[in-house]
């Protein structure tokens, strides 16, 4: 007998939470306990009086499954609501990343060359280093990155994804 | 709360004083290092009773069937580490079956929290995701507040198991507490009533229908008596079969004409055929276990589906449906009724309908080949039924053949007399549910239907009943096999029984005895009339250890995988070796 998977879209799910202690287990736990995917995933609180939090996970799976992600995780006793992104349509998503590039001659020359394409900002630099700050969707990132790794690339570290409906409601 | 200057007290008189305000009469509990301070303060009050179990898993059962007789959340209070662990099971138990529970466990103090600490586990990170919610306590000042909403959450909504984790200090350290006027969650609110809107489109599609069919389960119970008297009357007014999951027998009476049975794995022909050529499915309170659909892609093929389910994420989960209604059982029912008769609909003709039932009905699906040299395990369970219902019993059951023959064997008139682990399968269940049922319901008649192998595994609860002189009953159906396992290494894996052979049995009478119980054993069919008599009419508690065939398989049976129109009936269907699709199925 062989295993077999289903197709799966990509969603980004915006979930505000009370800010208690646990509530991120709380969160990526029932996902994993139900089999879930999480691609990204970041927490903060957003409320002046930093009672509730807003966590932003992209996860991946049919229409289905994404039905009862949202319904799984607004039925949590600590959510207040699960806003879909993805099926809301327009919203901005932001991801950022901040890479460390080693190297000299042509190689550093070109590392400042495609940073400037990307937008990428100069944040710490050696005469054998940078560290770059590259802020965009995830496949802009991605593709930053990617790039890097060609002129001397050492090491990422990266927020995940965090989103925002567009317009002046709150989503 | 400025102006109200409350006395402080130790977290440990808070919590029973929070407790007393809650309405809790009793607790199933056992102490141990890092619940001393409240069971200290326990000591120092009457108006909570403290049932002494025997093991903490038990006193979630017990909890579980008290909260399920008396519809009253139960109440749980064990120690730290090793008495947290023990419930998991319990409480894992309540989740599935929507037993609404709230669970004290105690905590090492706040200081050692997170350092290995003696009797350390980390409670509310192991029961995160086995509770509706949970809390660890770090602030006596927060304590009454907390065990407030816990039971609000337990017993609002989709009831569930709340735990709230009190490190020693916090017991010990005082804080201020005042009664709390109404709970207003920041977050949490149930949806109880039901959009009209989709009321009246539920009531038109009813009204449309050719051959309707009222899916109903656990939800109805849980709504409360009145929910189980608006079934009786959405059902009289349209005529419509009803059929319920394990969890809602009893919702409506098992004597009505419009009862088809139980549906699912081991349901009734009828029921399940119903539910197969149906035009409407009206799903209340039930969640399509895999336990009623069966193959999913064959089920119900031809019918439109409405789902009430107050917990959204019942709804499409496993089954599409045409109609969602989010909202409580008894409200919906009631809504319906009420636009029912204020449209004039009339019962609509559905004989043609009832005569295919009463077809599938012909089959009697349920009948077995009697014997006259052995117990059938399934006339046993109407020889009790026969003598005992007239006394309204609560029936508890473990887990196997005996909770499925009692199902469906065992009618059941109303509500909360049914006490079985549904959704969690826990062997173990039926002695301590049935001791929390008895210390509900004192003078209610209560039995544990009981297998040979489920009752060894929670059997230390013979002791919980002499404590409390608890005259409940265990009618063990003793076949010598984990009868459910055999069945299906029977059905499945070729008759290889594997481990399932229950050897090495104790002499349950003499066990009985040695507990201060009065044991009996059946053994022989003339003498089943009888040995039930003796058990029922002993004001005390009996354990009878009732002999019956050895390899009856439970019929009749969906196998896992298979439709619902492709049911074994006959005992010569159940062999063979099944396909590796098959046997990787649950």
């Amino acid at each position: 007998m062989k295993m077999h998977a289903e197709t799966a879209e990509r969603h980004t799910l915006s979930i505000l939470v009370d800010n208690e202690p646990g509530i991120l287990a709380r969160i990526a736990g029932m996902f994993t306990a139900r089999g879930y995917n999480i691609e990204s995933l970041t927490v903060t609180d957003v409320s002046e009086d930093e009672a509730v939090s807003r966590i932003t996970i992209v996860t991946s799976g049919s229409p289905h499954v994404i039905e009862q992600i949202i319904a799984q995780t607004e039925r949590q006793v600590p959510v207040h609501k699960v806003t879909d992104l993805t099926a809301l349509g327009p919203h901005v998503e932001r991801d950022m990343a901040l890479v460390k590039v080693a190297g000299t001659g042509e190689h550093r020359i070109e590392a400042l060359r495609l940073a400037d394409v990307y937008r990428a900002r100069v944040v710490d630099a050696t005469t054998s280093s940078f560290v770059f700050e590259v802020t965009g969707t995830s496949e802009k990132v991605d593709m930053f990155i990617d790039l890097m790794r060609e002129v001397g690339l050492v090491e990422v570290a990266r927020t995940g994804v965090v989103a925002i409906g567009r317009g002046k409601e709150a989503g | 709360m400025g102006d109200m200057m409350a006395v402080e007290k130790s977290g440990a008189e808070i919590l029973v004083e929070a407790l007393v305000d809650c309405g809790v009469e009793v607790i199933f509990g056992y102490p141990g290092g890092a619940v001393l301070p409240i069971y200290d303060a326990i000591f120092k009050q009457k108006r909570i009773r403290h049932i002494l179990v025997r093991h903490e898993q038990a006193a979630t059962h017990a909890a579980e069937g008290y909260a399920r007789s008396t519809g009253k959340p139960g109440v749980v209070l064990v120690t730290s580490g090793p008495g947290a662990t023990n419930a998991v099971t319990g409480i894992t138990d309540a989740l599935m079956d929507s037993i609404p529970l709230v669970i004290i466990t105690g905590q090492v103090p706040t200081a050692l929290i997170g350092t290995d600490a003696f009797q350390e586990a980390d409670t509310v990170g192991i029961t995160r995701h086995c509770t509706k919610h949970n809390y660890l306590v770090k602030d006596p000042d927060r304590l009454g507040d907390i065990i407030h909403e816990a039971f609000h959450i337990a017993s609002t909504g989709r009831p569930g198991p709340v735990v709230v984790d009190i490190p020693k200090d916090v017991q010990v350290a005082t804080g201020s507490y005042a009664k709390p006027g109404a709970i207003a969650h920041k977050a949490y609110r149930p949806q109880i009533k039901p959009d009209s809107d989709l009321i009246a489109a539920a009531v038109e599609m009813l009204a449309a229908a050719e051959r309707p069919i009222l899916y109903t389960g656990g939800g109805i119970i849980n709504a409360g008596p009145g929910a189980s008297q608006m079934l009786a009357e959405l059902a009289r007014i349209t005529g419509a079969p009803v059929t319920s999951t394990l969890m809602g027998l009893g919702s409506l009476p098992a004597s009505s004409d419009q009862w088809v049975g139980m549906l699912g794995m081991h349901g009734t022909f009828e029921a399940n055929m119903a539910m197969n050529r149906a035009d409407l499915i009206v799903a209340i309170g039930a969640r399509f276990d895999d336990r009623v659909t069966g193959r999913l892609d064959a089920f119900s093929p031809g019918s439109k589906k409405i789902h009430i389910d107050i917990d959204r994420s019942s709804i499409n989960k496993n089954i599409r449906v045409d109609l969602a209604i989010v909202g409580d059982a008894g409200r919906a029912m009631e809504d319906m009724v009420k636009l029912w008769k204020g449209r004039q609909h009339k019962k609509a003709d559905l004989q043609n309908w009832w005569a295919r039932i009463d077809g599938w009905r012909a089959r009697r699906c349920l009948d077995f080949v009697e014997s006259k040299t052995e117990i059938m395990p399934q006339a046993a369970i109407r020889a009790l039924w026969q003598a005992s219902h007239k006394r309204s019993p609560i029936i508890s059951t473990e887990v196997g053949q005996h909770q499925m023959w009692a199902a469906q064997h065992f009618g059941f008139e109303k509500p909360n007399k049914w006490l079985t682990s549904g959704g969690l399968g826990t062997m173990g269940y039926g002695l301590p549910a049935a001791i929390g049922a008895q210390i509900g319901n004192p003078k209610a008649l209560v039995i544990d239907i009981a297998g040979e192998a489920s009752i060894q595994m929670n059997i230390q609860e013979l002791g919980t009943a002499t404590q409390y002189r608890l005259p409940v009953k265990v009618f063990i159906l003793n076949n010598e096999y984990m009868g459910m396992v055999r069945q299906w290494q029977e059905l499945t894996y070729a008759g290889r029984y594997s481990e399932s052979y229950s050897d090495a049995l104790p002499d349950f009478v003499a066990l009985a005895e040695a507990y201060g119980w009065k044991g009996l054993r059946i053994d022989d069919p003339a003498d089943l009339g009888d040995g039930i008599a003796a058990m029922l009419g002993h004001d005390g508690p009996v354990m009878v250890d009732c002999r019956v065939a050895k390899l009856a398989n439970c019929l009749p049976m969906i196998p896992s995988g298979a439709a619902h129109t492709e049911m074994i009936l006959q005992a010569n269907e159940v062999s063979g070796e099944m396909d590796d699709e098959a046997k990787a199925l649950v």
